[in-house]
């Protein structure tokens, strides 16, 4: 019997990089305990502030929030490993400022919203969407999508 | 200056899509580095070659590989890699030996045969490979990049589509005569407009394509080469740093910035950093160039550059363009090859390729691409991961 789309499992394209908390997902970066500097992706050796180099560093979830650095799209389809789903539909990118880890983050934008509806300076807003599906599961990566009012960060 | 090196010979295979072994470019291109020299492969005391990722073992050994081709002779080897920058790499190790005094003349070589279509990472998953990942998880191609740069100079500067459009028209008028140029095609304003959108705002015919081809240039101290010659083309400054931290400026590959928090924005951006070791190497400034050959990864990437090698403050690239300062005949101008657009990319060659031309101008052989008088000229460009590369040459 086939899977419908409510029953399919769920996985993350890559382990450790984001909470798979659908409702208030968070980056997971890390987070210097000596000089307060940030890395996503998590940095586990040891703090590359060259004026640091400590080796304690704590796990931390990024703001979820931040201000639109700039944005892109995707006409055509990306090559391998990108795995496209036929027929390709156009998408954005967006490099988002946190404001907090004072850094920019880039990831895919959802469905639906071209680089039209995009400004730079913009209120981003972190959401988790699928990356690709097959009939038995769906994998999640981390997106952006404008934020609405109010959002919770 | 004592720390100079003299260009003796320069050479190239043209761009294209040819489709054959990257070896023969190479060969082809040293055979005439040798040529313009006035000298035999036998008398070659170092080959540095520029590897290529993309054609197997051959290219990451490149200098043996060009070494076998060309015919053992026994005379050491170096291979390097460094991206885009692989030939600034290069020539820089050839450089150093000879200012070290460990030999007196060398040959570089770097060529590329490059796939179809989008550049993709290499092969098999790869899950702590950057690179790979961005492919993966964004389906972040090289364009992307460009893109999100290009967009911010809309937002920031006020460039605007047409603008890109003029760097593309304008690398085309320079390029159409240059024989070693792939596309020699003097493109419109309206025909860049026409073309797709890749990566909005970037066109079709705003972004370079990739190519094979194939580049050399023999080097030699200054006492070698005041035997052979009363007034050589000379490498003033070769620049290869690193950024300083923090980087926050988003690059290919990466997925974020680094941090700002604790340590503050640094004094000068990456891209104006590469220039800026160049400068000071040799005790010349923007001020000094006669022309500069920049990395028109896509036709918005070389505004970016103006700045960078401080042509103009931020911000003021446009106003640059729009004056003709950049084109030949212009004040400066810039990419008189043709640039990137007209030849697409041959990654390990390319950086060797942008000091060819900067030879050729400086002892008047450009032809109709010739900028009169030419004394100082300064290639750039950066590789992935932080390599910076930028040569400046003078004469005269």
């Amino acid at each position: 019997m086939a899977n419908t789309g409510a029953q399919k499992s769920v996985k993350p394209a890559i382990e450790g990089w984001f909470t798979l908390d659908e409702r208030a997902p968070h980056l997971i970066g890390s987070r210097c305990r000596a000089c307060g500097n940030y890395f996503f992706p998590k940095e586990s050796r040891s703090c590359r502030n060259p004026g640091c180099g400590a080796s304690e560093l704590e796990e931390v979830q990024l703001s979820a929030r931040g201000r639109l650095w700039s944005y892109t799209n995707n006409c055509y389809a990306p090559p391998a490993p990108y795995v496209v789903t036929e027929p390709f539909e156009p998408y954005a990118l967006a490099a988002v400022e946190l404001e907090r880890e004072q850094m920019v983050v880039l990831g895919q934008v959802v469905a639906g919203i071209g680089v039209e509806q995009l400004r730079t300076g913009m209120e981003m807003q972190l959401v988790l969407d699928t990356l690709f599906e097959d009939a038995e599961s769906r994998t999640l990566v981390w997106k952006w999508r404008p934020a609405a009012e109010g959002a919770s960060r | 200056m004592s720390a100079e090196v003299a260009i003796l010979g320069v050479g190239m295979h043209p761009w294209g899509k040819w489709g054959r072994n990257f070896v023969e470019y190479g060969v082809a291109a040293a055979r005439a580095a040798l040529a313009d020299a006035g000298l035999e492969w036998k008398d070659i005391q170092l080959v540095a070659g520029g590897d290529t990722m993309r054609n197997g073992y051959p290219g990451y050994v490149a200098g043996a590989t060009f070494a076998q081709a060309l015919g053992w002779t026994g005379c050491p080897v170096v291979s390097t890699y460094g991206a885009c920058a692989t030939g600034a790499q290069a020539i820089n190790a050839a450089r150093a030996q000879i200012l070290a005094g460990l030999c007196d003349v060398a040959l570089v070589v770097g060529a590329d045969t490059a796939p179809k279509g989008f550049f993709a990472p290499q092969a098999g998953e790869r899950s702590a490979d950057p690179d790979w990942l961005r492919f993966r998880l964004l389906g972040a191609t090289n364009p992307i990049y460009f893109g999100l740069y290009a967009r911010r100079r809309m937002d920031v500067y006020g460039a605007t589509q047409l603008d890109f459009a003029k760097v593309k028209v304008k690398n085309s008028r320079h390029g159409y005569n240059n024989p070693y140029a792939r596309y020699k095609k003097a493109y419109t304003i309206e025909q860049v407009l026409e073309s797709p959108i890749v990566s909005d705002p970037l066109r079709l015919l705003d972004i370079c394509a990739t190519s094979d081809g194939g580049a050399a240039l023999v080097l030699s101290s200054m006492d070698y080469a005041r035997r052979r010659t009363s007034d050589p083309v000379r490498i003033a400054a070769v620049s290869t740093v690193t950024p300083r931290y923090p980087n926050t400026i988003l690059e290919m590959p990466n997925f974020a910035t680094d941090s700002a928090v604790g340590v503050g924005l640094a004094e000068t951006p990456f891209k104006d950093s590469i220039a800026k070791a160049a400068y000071e190497q040799c005790g010349l400034g923007p001020e000094d160039l006669s022309l500069a050959e920049v990395y028109d990864l896509s036709s918005a990437l070389e505004l970016d550059w103006y700045e960078n090698i401080g042509l103009c403050p931020a911000g003021e690239a446009e106003r640059l363009l729009r004056d003709g300062d950049t084109a030949l005949g212009g004040r400066i101008p810039v990419n008189t090859s043709g640039g990137l657009g007209c030849f697409g990319e041959a990654v390990p060659a390319q950086a060797m390729a942008q000091v060819c031309e900067l030879t050729w101008q400086l002892r008047g052989q450009a032809g109709e691409r010739q900028v009169e008088g030419a004394r100082v000229g300064l290639s750039i460009n950066q590789g992935l991961f932080g390599h910076g590369s930028s040569v400046i040459v003078t004469r005269g």
